[in-house]
């Protein structure tokens, strides 16, 4: 294990460390578009930049969709390319990255987690990233700064893998890992190169040996194609758990490969949550063990590839899950809770249980999460559980109702 | 067959696909008119219109009718006449 004595410590805020980070990693292209909804990374890179420490290309863009295209291009022809941005921003570059992931060329993006408008909030929720979810990028959502940090240096190592070859996106929730100070290690350049190795793509624009991009698949083929990209996808799950262990050994930092299980042997009640949140329920599984409840804590650190298997050997031990969601699709319930409970579909246990909680940036305390499993518990003694997801703490007169 | 990654393929596929049977109007040019400028050759977004020895040539086979080389040129040398109707015909 390599805990070197060139990897600096300090106390920085997120998004500067991921942008110092990203500059370890040294992209050839980095694609930007500056306005808002951004966070300071792109900005902290263009200092970089232009203090010369950064030598790779800086393309401002006009929209997020350029932005987005530019690192289509650069993966086109070879280059290890960049970018980031938010919310409404992310949505503008929906339509690239369904092209990215079908051309099969990797691209890193930072998806620092805003809610959507309207109306306008500027706070978290995971609703923009997971709105990307069928497009066949790989998602990786992290806990904290130090997580956010070395999942970008695995994240690359897994996008840019020949078998893989897809646009991947590393999901931090927005303020409380971006504009949040923690302490934090960054990587000495030579090491983190040295773990990610080079971009070699077996396809590469060349003017001298012209290919097609973008060709016509009919529907004698465009199953077989689309299936291609599901099994890259598929393909990932070994590598995002491969490159996290090498990353353990090498650099001593564990947050699990596609998930993380947190007290979950002996327990009957399991919370499943995604992103900084995570960081919150660990706290509060420690307070109800000390009270003597058996209660553990599943993080999905996966949700593309979605990691069924360990779901399900996780939580067909247990008699309750409680699934708390930071984003909905509307009318059919929290995303990661609907996924959730079609993995477990067949088998009678656990109980479900999907709040839709945190939208927004509705803050989650431990004292929520001891709200919550005080409603299980009820719900259970009843034997009434909701097969429907439930917002959590609506305030109805708000509503009219 | 076993299909490339990402659908990446040769270059220059595109003309195997003959896309003049998509056709309804042809365009018919005017030599009396045509000075030969080239912006129909410019315009045409299928690369069907020629200029060669000072006159202009459409390739059937892939002309697809657009009428785009007609709006453009600046002398109106350009007719779209519907299939059938052409004088050769």
């Amino acid at each position: 294990m390599i805990k070197n004595k060139s990897s600096e410590s300090k106390t920085l805020q997120g998004s500067i460390a991921i942008a110092e980070t990203i500059c370890s990693l040294e992209p050839g292209v980095i694609g930007a578009y500056p306005i808002t909804p951004q966070t300071h990374i792109v900005e902290h890179l263009a200092k970089l930049t232009e203090e010369g420490l950064l030598k790779g290309k800086y393309i401002i863009a006009d929209s997020e969709f350029s932005a987005a295209s530019i690192l289509f291009g650069a993966a086109a022809a070879g280059v290890r390319s960049y970018s980031a941005s938010s919310s409404q921003g992310l949505l503008l570059m929906t339509e690239v990255i369904f092209n990215m992931a079908g051309t099969r060329l990797p691209g890193v993006f930072s998806a620092v987690n805003r809610s959507l408008s309207p109306p306008i909030n500027i706070q978290v929720d995971h609703q923009d990233s997971m709105t990307l979810r069928d497009s066949g990028v790989i998602q990786l959502y992290v806990e904290n700064i130090q997580e956010a940090v070395d999942t970008h240096i695995q994240i690359y190592k897994v996008a840019e893998d020949p078998e893989v070859l897809l646009p991947a996106m590393v999901c931090m929730d927005g303020w409380i890992i971006s504009h949040a100070y923690e302490p934090v290690t960054l990587w000495q350049k030579e090491l983190v190169q040295d773990f990610v190795g080079t971009f070699d793509p077996p396809y590469k624009v060349d003017p001298l040996k012209p290919l097609t991009y973008g060709a016509l698949a009919d529907d004698d083929k465009i199953t077989e194609f689309k299936c291609m990209t599901d099994q890259a996808l598929r393909k990932s799950a070994d590598k995002i758990t491969e490159t996290a262990e090498q990353f353990r050994d090498l650099f001593g930092n564990y947050y699990g490969g596609l998930v993380e299980k947190y007290k979950t042997e002996d327990a009957e009640i399991v919370f499943v949550a995604m992103g900084s949140i995570v960081a919150t329920l660990k706290v509060a599984i420690d307070m109800l063990r000390k009270k003597g409840r058996k209660v553990g804590l599943l993080k999905i650190r996966s949700f593309r590839p979605f990691p069924v298997n360990a779901i399900k050997e996780v939580l067909r031990e247990t008699n309750l899950a409680i699934v708390i969601d930071r984003s909905f699709s509307n009318s059919a319930g929290g995303i990661l809770g609907t996924e959730i409970k079609a993995s477990l579909y067949g088998s009678n246990k656990p109980f479900v249980i999907n709040y839709i909680a945190g939208i927004g940036g509705r803050e989650i305390y431990p004292q929520t999460a001891f709200d919550m499993l005080k409603e299980a518990d009820e719900m259970l003694e009843k034997g009434k559980i909701p097969s429907e997801a439930i917002f959590y703490n609506l305030n109805m007169q708000m509503m009219g109702g | 067959m076993k299909l490339n990654i990402g659908g990446i393929t040769e270059a220059g596929l595109s003309k195997n696909n003959l896309t003049g049977s998509w056709r309804y109007h042809f365009p018919t040019i005017n030599p009396e008119l045509c000075n030969t400028c080239g912006l129909c050759e410019l315009f045409c977004p299928d690369s069907c219109v020629h200029e060669t020895k000072n006159t202009i040539t459409v390739k059937e086979e892939y002309c697809k009718g657009c009428g785009i080389c007609a709006k453009e040129c600046h002398r109106n040398a350009i007719t779209m006449i519907p299939e059938g109707e052409k004088q050769n015909d």
